[in-house]
C-alpha cells in the first residue's frame, strides 16, 4: 500500500508530454531540415522531371511539365534488358561478395580474437582500398585486364584464351569490378556481428551431438543473420544503381550496360532528362520493394 | 555414428591422462574411475585442472597423453558430438536465437529421436519450467537459465552428465536450493554425474565421492565424511574446511599412538590416523573439535591440551563463534564454539587453554608449505 501511494505521488511529478516532445522536436530539427532540403526536394524534382514532355520549341534538352506518364512505359519497354541485367549483376556480385567476405570476417572476428594487433591490422587492410579513389582503382583493374596486360598475355600464351577473346567488356569483368569495389561493405557488417559471437555456443552445439556442418547451419549462420542482412543490403543497393564499372570507359562494353550507365548516358549525353529521371525513379521503387520484401522474409526482428 | 546410450549411465575411466598447455602442465598423469550412477565431484581451487579434466571427458579438449573410457569404450579419439556425454556449461551457453523448448530439443533433433518436442517438454517440466517453453533464454533469470541448461543436457539421457560449476553464477540462497534439486534429479534419473566445483560445501553436500584436486593432480579422494574427518594432506585439510596444524618431530611412540613436541606441549595422534609415523610430521585438528578452558583442565592422556594463550580475535558468524588464540611457541589456534549462549562467554585478551580428544587428531602425509626444509 505504501508503495502504491508513493507511485501515484511520483507520477504527478512527471513533465508534461508536450514539453518533452518539444525538446525532441528541437533535437530532430537539423536532421529533418537536412532530409527536407537534400532528400525530399531533389526527389520531388526528380519525380516531376520524370513526367515532363519535350518543349514545344523543340530544342534539345528543353522540356516542360506535361504529366507524360508514358515516359515510364517507354523506359520499361526500351530498357528492359538493362534493368534485368542490373539486378542480375547485383545479385551475382552480392552472392560472391558474401561468399568471399564471410570466411574473411569470421577469421578476423572470431579466430583473431586472441591477437588484437593482427585483428586490427587485418581490418585496416579491408578498409585500405578506400584510401584510393574508386575511379582510380577501377581504371587500375582495366589496365590489369587489358589485352596487353600481363594477365591476358599469360592467358594467350598458354592457350587458356584465344587471341580473338577479351576479358574486358564481358559480364564477368563487370561483375568482378562490382564485387571488388563493394566487398568491404559486406565484410565490415559481418565482422561487427561475428566479433560479438559467443564461441561457447559452438562447444554447446557439438556437445549436443551436432557435427561441425550442423553447428554452422543451426547456430553460427542464424546468429550471423543481422550481419548478412545489413551486408547484402549495403552491397546490393549501390551495385544495382552503379554506373561506373559497367561503363565502356571502365570494365564494360555496350553489351554490359546497367540502369546506372543508361541514366548516365541519357542525362549527360542525350540530355533526355525525363527518361533518365523515370529510370531513376523506377530503380528506386524496385529497390525499395525488393528490400522490404527481403527484410520481412528474413525475419531479422527475431534476432534484434 | 554409433553413440552408446545406457539408460542408467555408464562408468568413466581416465587412464594416465595428461594435458600440457604451452608453458604449463594442467593435468599430470591422472587416473580416475567413476562407477556408473554415481554423483562424483571434482573439487579444487581455480587453475587446479578440474575444468580441463571435464573438457577432456567432453571431448572439447584433447589430452596430450592417456585414455578416456566411457562405459568401457575408448573415446579418446572421438569428437564431442560422437560422445554419449552432455555438459551443463558454467555460462549455460543457451542458444539465444531459439526458444527454450527448441534449446532443449536440440540434442534430440540432432540424433533424430522421435517426438523431440514432447520429450523436451517433459524435461522442462522436470525442472519446473514448462510454462516458459516459448520464451527466449534472455527473458529468463540466471537460475531459470541454469535449469534450462540442465534440462537440455538431461533430456538426452547421456551416459555421463558433466556439470561445469553450474551453480557458480547463482546467489547463495538459489544455489543451495538448486543443490537440493540437482541431487534429487540425479537420484531420479540415475545417471552418472561428474560435477566440477570450487565450492567445498556444494561438493560435500551433493556428491557420493569427492576428489580434491590441486596443481593438476588428485590430492585425495573419498566420501565427503571421510575426507573431512581424515584429510591426508595439508592442502586438503585447509581447502576442505579449516584446520589447526602443528609440525614437529615424532618424540614419543606407543603401541596405539604417537606424539610430537611443539613449544613444550605434547600433541598426540592415534597411529591408525597418522599417514606418516617417523621424522618430522604434521598433526592437525578441526577447530570445532576443540574447546577452551579458563584454567588448565588437567585432562588425561586421551586428551591433548595446549596453552595458556591469549585470545587475539573473536568473530561472530551466527551459528558459532570463532576464537583465535595465540599460544607462545605454538602459534595461532582457532576454536569454534557453538553459539548456545546469548553473548560471547569470553573476552579479548583473556588467557585460555585449548583441548581436544586425541581420537580427533589426524596425521598428514606431508607438511604445510614453509615447513618442507630439512
Amino acid at each position: 500500500m505504501a508503495f502504491a501511494a508513493f507511485g501515484s505521488g511520483s507520477a504527478k511529478e512527471h513533465k508534461s508530454p508536450t514539453k518533452s516532445s518539444r525538446i525532441v522536436l528541437a533535437l530532430l530539427m537539423p536532421g529533418l531540415v537536412y532530409l527536407g532540403l537534400f532528400f525530399f526536394t531533389p526527389l520531388f524534382s526528380l519525380v516531376v522531371t520524370s513526367l515532363e514532355a519535350p518543349a514545344a520549341s523543340g530544342g534539345i534538352g528543353e522540356y516542360e511539365y506535361g504529366f507524360q506518364w508514358q515516359n515510364y512505359v517507354e523506359v520499361v519497354t526500351t530498357y528492359m534488358p538493362q534493368i534485368l541485367r542490373s539486378f542480375l549483376y547485383a545479385s551475382i556480385a552480392t552472392i560472391i561478395a558474401l561468399l568471399v567476405s564471410y570466411p574473411l570476417a569470421y577469421f578476423i572476428g572470431v579466430k583473431l580474437r586472441t591477437r588484437p594487433m593482427l585483428q586490427r591490422l587485418m581490418l585496416v587492410l579491408v578498409i585500405a582500398p578506400f584510401f584510393i579513389s574508386f575511379l582510380l582503382r577501377t581504371i587500375a583493374w582495366k589496365q590489369i585486364f587489358s589485352d596487353g596486360g600481363a594477365l591476358m598475355q599469360f592467358a594467350y600464351s598458354t592457350g587458356l584464351m584465344d587471341k580473338s577473346q577479351h576479358f574486358l567488356g564481358t559480364d564477368a569483368a563487370v561483375i568482378f569490378g562490382l564485387t571488388y569495389n563493394f566487398i568491404p561493405f559486406m565484410t565490415l557488417p559481418l565482422f561487427t556481428t561475428l566479433e560479438r559471437f559467443d564461441v561457447r555456443l559452438l562447444e554447446a552445439g557439438s556437445d549436443l551431438y551436432a557435427n561441425p556442418a550442423a553447428v554452422f547451419r543451426k547456430i553460427t549462420l542464424p546468429l550471423s543473420m543481422p550481419g548478412i542482412i545489413s551486408g547484402t543490403l549495403l552491397v546490393f543497393i549501390p551495385i544495382a544503381g552503379d554506373y561506373v564499372n559497367a561503363g565502356q570507359n571502365f570494365l564494360g562494353s555496350s553489351k554490359t550496360s546497367m540502369i546506372g550507365t543508361i541514366v548516365d548516358t541519357e542525362f549527360l549525353q542525350t540530355q533526355n532528362y525525363p527518361i533518365a529521371s523515370a529510370l531513376s525513379v523506377m530503380l528506386m521503387a524496385v529497390i525499395v520493394a525488393l528490400v522490404s520484401l527481403y527484410v520481412r522474409s528474413s525475419g531479422t526482428e527475431d534476432l534484434l | 555414428m554409433a553413440i552408446d546410450f545406457k539408460p542408467s549411465g555408464a562408468d568413466l575411466e581416465l587412464k594416465n591422462v595428461r594435458k600440457d598447455f604451452p608453458g604449463f602442465t594442467a593435468l599430470q598423469d591422472m587416473d580416475l574411475h567413476i562407477p556408473a550412477g554415481e554423483f562424483f565431484a571434482l573439487l579444487g581451487p581455480s587453475g587446479c585442472g578440474k575444468t580441463t579434466t571435464l573438457r577432456i571427458v567432453a571431448g572439447l579438449e584433447e589430452p596430450t597423453a592417456g585414455q578416456v573410457l566411457i562405459g568401457g569404450k575408448d573415446v579418446t579419439a572421438s569428437k564431442p558430438h560422437e560422445r554419449p556425454v552432455n555438459t551443463v556449461f558454467q555460462s549455460y551457453a543457451l542458444f539465444p536465437h531459439m526458444t527454450i523448448l527448441e534449446n532443449v530439443a536440440f540434442g534430440l533433433r540432432q540424433r533424430k529421436i522421435e517426438d523431440p518436442l514432447k520429450k523436451a517438454m517433459d524435461a522442462l517440466n522436470l525442472v519446473e519450467l514448462g510454462y516458459a517453453a516459448e520464451r527466449r533464454p534472455q527473458q529468463l533469470s540466471g537460475g531459470q537459465q541454469q535449469r534450462v541448461a540442465l534440462a537440455r543436457a538431461l533430456v538426452n539421457r547421456p551416459a555421463l552428465l558433466l556439470l561445469d560449476e553450474p551453480l557458480g553464477a547463482l546467489d547463495l540462497k538459489l544455489r543451495r536450493q538448486m543443490q537440493i534439486e540437482l541431487k534429487a534429479i540425479q537420484m531420479e534419473v540415475g545417471l552418472t554425474f561428474l560435477h566440477v566445483t570450487h565450492d567445498q560445501e556444494e561438493a560435500m553436500d551433493m556428491a557420493d565421492t569427492v576428489a580434491v584436486m590441486n596443481k593438476g593432480h588428485i590430492e585425495q579422494m573419498g566420501a565427503p565424511e571421510a575426507l573431512y574427518e581424515r584429510p591426508k594432506t595439508a592442502f586438503v585439510s585447509k581447502f576442505l574446511g579449516q584446520s589447526n596444524l602443528f609440525v614437529g618431530k615424532v618424540a614419543d611412540s606407543s603401541a596405539s599412538s604417537l606424539s610430537i613436541e611443539v613449544g613444550g606441549h605434547k600433541i598426540t595422534v592415534p597411529k591408525d590416523r597418522a599417514e606418516k609415523q617417523t621424522g618430522k610430521i604434521c598433526i592437525g585438528v578441526r577447530p570445532e573439535k576443540t574447546t577452551f578452558h579458563r584454567t588448565n583442565p588437567k585432562l588425561g592422556s586421551d586428551h591433548v591440551v595446549v596453552g595458556p594463550g591469549e585470545i587475539i580475535d573473536i568473530r561472530f558468524t551466527g551459528v558459532s563463534n570463532q576464537y583465535l588464540i595465540d599460544i607462545p611457541n605454538v602459534g595461532e589456534v582457532t576454536v569454534f564454539a557453538q553459539n548456545v549462549g546469548i553473548s560471547p562467554v569470553i573476552e579479548l585478551g583473556e588467557q585460555v587453554w585449548v583441548s581436544w580428544k586425541v581420537e580427533h587428531s589426524f596425521g598428514l602425509s606431508d607438511l604445510p608449505a614453509g615447513n618442507e626444509d630439512e
